[in-house]
Formats: structure tokens, C-alpha cells, sequence
């Protein structure tokens, strides 16, 4: 019965994510990610995710990346608890007054070489929240930021783009 | 029969479309006694110039209490009844208003990071950070895990402080206010489009609800009404939020149980549910598309037809993985019997959504408001009475079926005509309560006679469930936290603000 139903529910959607949803411009993102990876880097990319004050906008498009759609693991990409463990910070929201010493202490903690990505309008210059007294604004204030990915929130598909482009920078 | 009617007060002119009262020292006590009693519940307690606000709610009924503070204090709510205490806390922190006779003193938003104190009063400037005391809990062997506020997920950030004996938690306290970003500040002087668009951005997961909450109030406020057509794409995407949302949170549970694969497929569900608001709405979240006077943009035939393909899609595939749910005796043996929430509390808290219904109090605006397109579409209110994450799972899964069946509805019954009415330009106050998918999220504001926003309040369900979330975790241990937690799923930045 179990069996069963493992099958029938694992059959179609695990087996053809990208190619079978006609969806051009993720396939040949993906590609193009998996090529950069292998070239560039020639090993996995650790991510280190980090909310500093967003509306939980962003986290639900990075949690996104690991389903079966987009699936970020195949191309070395993963989520790490630790930032210890970490390659990459990707901030999201306008860094509340009250995030950031939590920023700066994550950043601090991550061993070099590292890379920062600013996720969403907010961590870019505090979108809708800038000029506000609780905020800093952008994650750029607090530490140094090496790409930015728009959208309030970025879609999965953007965010496994703007990781491309990082790919294509860090290696150089 | 008027519950409320007891407490009597000025009635303020332009206040829609519930009553806001002017009240004395004395009503304010019979307020407080009757919440003690359970005679009503307490749905918001916030902060003006010189003034406190208490919204009530007995049943269909809604009524709101305002305090003048005169010297900057007035008589504390949170020191009888504890639903109020981090209200009143918050109330201290941004106003500078003072709740006699209050328990608990501590800042709440305010963690000495601002540079001012009292940003929404008369500001001061600020102190520096002081160690915050956290409650204790003694005895041999009990030792402290602090947690936060960076987690170890993909989630917000807030800190969570365990007193533990071994492995059994004797005590957890929550600290937020981390992602505080002023919110109601910014409101201060927008206009409707940029207040609209903040409100919508208070709690991304709970976008369309706001945003309908903070349309409705401000039509309460300007005396008209969204055309029909407006409210009713209003609720679809009401419940493709809900859908999304919970569908989510059923796949996370599980997974923090250590079973993934329910993760995996209710991804993929949820992801063809936001594909789908994406193609309808031009957005994924559907943000902004809900503003005051009514929604933004239209569904086509091509919408309709999509919406048709998911609503069958969902309802296929979502009994095999209720099924799995249901016969996995390893996942069952985490769910059942943790984390469990007494009746008792969520009523005397209010617990709106899947945290109340889970606990048998019977509750849903969608029904009790009955506000438009609901009072036209059938739907059931599942309430369960165990009170642990099994149950709240079971809430989410009979409200999913119950959206699928709303989603239905409206494609099937969609009225025709203009998706957008003019706005006025004239003050006055407005108020609503709409239902979100994790409870009630109460809107209230004030606007002046040039379009702008005076005073806007947002008060997120989860203000009535980061304190159950504290009882229910008691006697549990360490390891089940995580569960429990997400079978709570309450807001962080919903309740910082
Ligand atoms: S960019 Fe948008 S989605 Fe992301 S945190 Fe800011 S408001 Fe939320």
C-alpha cells in the first residue's frame, strides 16, 4: 500500500522538473549554472541564508529553490545551518537597527574567501522601509555586498540567476 | 442582544463601521473585568497620541474602547489579563504611555538599538542597550539553551530562551521585536497607494490578507464599498493564499517530524498554486494587486481556465498525501499528543486560525463577519478539540479542501462589472477584520481630509499565539520544539511590526 503510494506519487514530477514544463529560460539557466559550477568553481557552493528584518517575502522564494522545481542542490548549491559552514551570506530585508549586530556577527563568523548577496529590494537600499528610524537600510551599510538580486520578492527563477552571475565573479 | 452595548461611552462621529467610544477610567475597569469574566475577547490594545485603544469582540459584534491619558499612564489590562501584556509592552516602547499597575516592565520592541525611545510619542533620545532579564525557572539541574536570533533555517529571526531539566523543557520564553522596522511610523502621513503597499508587506506570507484588512478599513473609513466583482477576486485570492500557505505548512511540519517526502510533494503542490497566481495576477505572492477601492488587476478566461486546472490538479493528488499522513505511524507518533494547547487558554487568548480551531474554539471573521463574498459562499469551519500538532495539521487539511471548494464557487458565480471604484478624499476612521490563513488580522486607521493616513494599527493573529506557543511547548522536550513551532507557524515580522 505504502509502496504504492510512494510510486505513484514520486512517478511524474520528480523525473522531468525542468525539461518537462516547457519553461526555456530555467533550462538554460540551470545549464548555464551547471557549466559555471563545474568550470569556474569545480566544487559545491555553500549558502548561508540570513533574515535581517524582512517580511518573510524573500524566505518563502528561497525556500522555494529547494523544491522539486528548481531543485538548487543539483547544481552543488545548498542551504547550510552554520555560517562556519558557509561560502555565501544572501541578506534579505532593510537590516532592522535591531539585526544589525546579528548581520555583522554572521558575516564575521563565515571564513574567507566569502561573498555577500543582497536578496530582495529591501536589502538593496531598504525598499519600502527606507528612511525609516528602525532601520540601517541596506545590507551594504553594515558589510561589503557583491551582488544584488531585484524583486520585492525575487522569484526563484531570478534568485538561481543572480547565484550564476556570483559563480562567474568569485571564480575570477 | 448587545454584549457590548454595557459599555457605554462619547460615540465618536465617523468611525465605521463599528462603534469607537470615548470612555472613563471606570469603563475602561468594566472592560478589563469583563475580559477577565469571558463575557468578550480582546482583539487589538494599541497606541495613538495621548490615547489607548482596546477592540472588543463578543461574538459578530466588534466595539472600541478609547482611554485620553491624560498624565501618560492608564490602568494596565495585561496585569488581569495576560493576552494584553506584550500589547501594553509595545504600547510603552513606541508610545512612552505607561500601564499602571502593570506585571511585566520589560521593553518589548525597544532593544536600546534605536537611537530615540518613544518613536511614536513624544521622542526621546535613546539609551543604550541593556541586558534584557529573561523570566527564570529554578530548580536542580535545570539549565538554560539559549536560541537566536538567527536560526539555523531559512526563517526569521527571533530568540528563544529554554529552561530545561534533561531533555523536558520547563520553561520557554520567546523574545522578538528583531525585525521591528516601524512600520506604523512609515503609515504616518502616506497616502493610500504607499500605505496600502506597506500594509502589504507587514507579513509576506499573509500579503493578499493585509492588504484586504487595510482596504476594507480605509473603505470602512471613507463610507463605500469595493464593487462586486473586486470582492470577489478579493477572496480568490484570499484563498489561493490560504491554499499556498497551508499546503506549505502541512509539507514543513512533516518534514521538521523527519519526513521529508511530505515536504516534496506539497512543494510541488504550493508551487503550481503560486505559478498560478502568477499567471492570473502577475505575481506570485499576488502582491499589490489588492488595493483600497478595489483590485488591481483582472481575471481573464484564460485565468479562469487555469484556475479550473489547478483547483482538479490539487484535489487529485491531495487525498493520497492526506492518506500518507494519515497511515505513516512514525509521523503520527510525533504529531499526536505534542505540543498540546489546553481549550481553555486559546479562548481566553482569542487564538484566531488553525491554532484556535485546533483547540475547539470555534472561530472563523470569514464566517463570524460574514463580509462580502462570504456571506454568499458555503463553506464549513473544521474545529478540533486535542489541541496538538496533529490537530492543527487536520485543520489545514480540512481547510485546504474547504479553499479548493471556495475557489470553485467564485470562478463559478464571478459577478461581472468594474473591478475598481474612486476614491474619496475626506476623513475619518475605519476598522475590519479579515481572515487570514494563520487567524483574524484586525486593521484600524485614521485618515484626514487630504487622503493620508493619521494613525494606522495592524494587529497580526499572531499577538494571541506566541504565548500559547509557550504553554503548549511546557513538558515537551527540546527536540520537538522545531514541530511544534511550525505547527504554530506564527509571524515574526507580522507582531514586530
Ligand atoms: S524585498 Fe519585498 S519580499 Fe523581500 S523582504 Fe522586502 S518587502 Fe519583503
Amino acid at each position: 500500500m505504502r509502496r504504492l503510494l510512494f510510486q505513484a506519487l514520486m512517478a511524474s514530477p520528480l523525473t522531468e522538473p525542468l525539461s518537462r514544463d516547457g519553461d526555456a529560460a530555467l533550462a538554460e539557466l540551470a545549464s548555464q549554472l551547471n557549466r559555471a559550477t563545474q568550470a569556474r568553481l569545480g566544487r559545491s557552493l555553500s549558502i548561508r541564508e540570513l533574515d535581517a528584518g524582512s517580511c518573510n517575502g524573500c524566505e518563502l522564494e528561497i525556500n522555494a529553490l529547494s523544491n522539486a522545481y528548481y531543485d538548487l542542490e543539483r547544481f552543488g548549491l545548498r542551504f547550510v545551518a552554520s555560517p562556519r559552514h558557509a561560502d555565501v551570506l544572501m541578506v534579505t530585508g532593510p537590516v532592522t537597527k535591531n539585526m544589525r549586530d546579528a548581520l555583522r556577527q554572521t558575516y564575521e563568523a563565515m571564513p574567507r574567501p566569502k561573498w555577500v548577496v543582497a536578496t530582495g529590494d529591501c536589502a538593496i537600499d531598504g525598499g519600502c522601509f527606507a528612511g525609516s528610524p528602525a532601520v540601517v537600510g541596506a545590507a551594504a551599510q553594515v558589510i561589503p555586498v557583491d551582488l544584488v538580486i531585484h524583486g520585492c520578492p525575487p522569484s526563484p527563477a531570478s534568485i538561481l540567476q543572480g547565484l550564476v552571475a556570483l559563480m562567474g565573479q568569485s571564480a575570477k | 442582544m448587545r454584549e457590548l452595548a454595557a459599555l457605554t461611552g462619547r460615540q465618536v462621529e465617523r468611525h465605521h463601521p463599528w462603534p469607537r467610544m470615548l470612555v472613563s477610567t471606570d469603563r475602561w475597569q468594566d472592560a478589563i473585568n469583563g475580559l477577565v469574566e469571558g463575557r468578550w475577547t480582546l482583539s487589538g490594545l494599541w497606541g495613538d497620541v495621548g490615547v489607548v485603544h482596546m477592540a472588543l469582540m463578543a461574538g459578530s459584534d466588534l466595539s472600541v474602547l478609547s482611554l485620553p491619558c491624560l498624565d501618560g499612564h492608564f490602568p494596565s489590562v495585561g496585569r488581569l489579563h495576560a493576552p494584553a501584556a506584550r500589547l501594553e509592552r509595545t504600547i510603552s516602547d513606541l508610545f512612552g504611555l505607561v500601564p499602571l499597575g502593570a506585571i511585566d516592565t520589560r521593553p518589548w520592541l525597544d532593544h536600546g538599538n534605536w537611537g530615540l525611545r518613544y518613536p511614536l510619542g513624544t521622542s526621546q533620545d535613546g539609551a543604550a542597550p541593556e541586558p534584557y532579564p529573561f523570566l527564570s525557572a529554578e530548580g536542580e539541574g535545570i539549565h538554560q539553551v539559549p536560541v537566536g536570533p538567527v536560526h539555523a533555517g531559512i526563517i526569521e529571526p527571533g530568540h528563544f530562551r529554554f529552561h530545561a531539566n534533561g531533555e523536558t523543557i520547563v520553561r520557554l520564553e520567546a523574545r522578538l521585536g528583531y525585525t521591528h522596522k516601524g512600520i506604523e511610523g512609515l503609515m504616518r502621513g502616506a497616502d493610500l497607494d504607499r500605505a496600502s503597499k506597506l500594509a502589504g508587506r507587514v507579513s509576506g506570507d499573509s500579503t493578499v490578507a493585509y492588504a484586504i484588512a487595510f482596504a476594507r478599513a480605509s473603505e470602512a473609513a471613507l463610507m463605500m464599498e469595493a464593487p462586486d466583482r473586486a470582492q470577489w477576486l478579493r477572496a480568490l485570492m484570499a484563498e489561493l493564499e490560504r491554499l499556498a500557505n497551508h499546503l506549505g505548512d502541512i509539507g514543513a511540519i512533516c518534514n521538521d517530524a523527519s519526513f521529508s517526502l511530505m515536504l516534496a510533494h506539497c512543494a510541488i503542490l504550493r508551487e503550481r498554486v503560486l505559478r498560478a497566481a502568477d499567471a492570473c495576477f502577475g505575481h506570485r505572492l499576488m502582491r499589490d494587486c489588492v488595493m483600497p477601492g478595489g483590485v488591481t488587476r483582472d481575471l481573464d478566461l484564460a485565468g479562469v481556465s487555469s484556475l479550473k486546472l489547478l483547483v482538479t490538479e490539487v484535489r487529485t493528488r491531495f487525498p493520497s498525501l492526506v492518506a500518507l499522513y494519515d497511515n505513516t505511524t512514525s509521523l503520527q507518533d510525533r504529531t499526536v499528543a505534542t505540543g498540546a494547547l489546553k481549550a481553555g487558554l486559546a479562548l481566553t487568548f482569542g487564538a484566531g486560525g488553525y491554532v484556535g480551531r485546533a483547540s475547539g474554539r470555534d472561530f472563523d471573521a470569514r464566517r463570524a463577519l460574514a463580509y462580502p463574498p462570504y456571506d454568499q459562499l458555503s463553506f464549513e469551519v473544521s474545529v478540533f478539540q486535542e489541541g496538538d500538532v496533529n490537530a492543527r495539521v487536520w485543520v489545514r487539511i480540512r481547510e485546504v479542501e474547504q479553499s479548493l471548494s471556495l475557489i470553485d464557487q467564485i470562478l463559478g458565480g464571478l459577478p461581472d462589472g468594474p473591478i475598481h471604484a474612486p476614491l474619496s478624499v475626506q476623513a475619518g476612521e475605519g476598522m475590519a477584520l479579515v481572515e487570514g490563513f494563520r487567524g483574524d488580522i484586525l486593521v484600524w486607521l485614521r485618515l484626514n481630509g487630504e487622503g493620508r493616513v493619521e494613525r494606522c494599527h495592524l494587529r497580526d493573529p499572531s499577538w494571541f499565539q506566541w504565548p500559547l506557543l509557550e504553554a503548549a511547548i511546557e513538558g515537551n522536550i527540546v527536540a520537538d520544539f522545531p514541530l511544534c513551532n511550525k505547527s504554530f507557524n506564527c509571524s515574526y515580522s507580522g507582531c514586530d511590526l
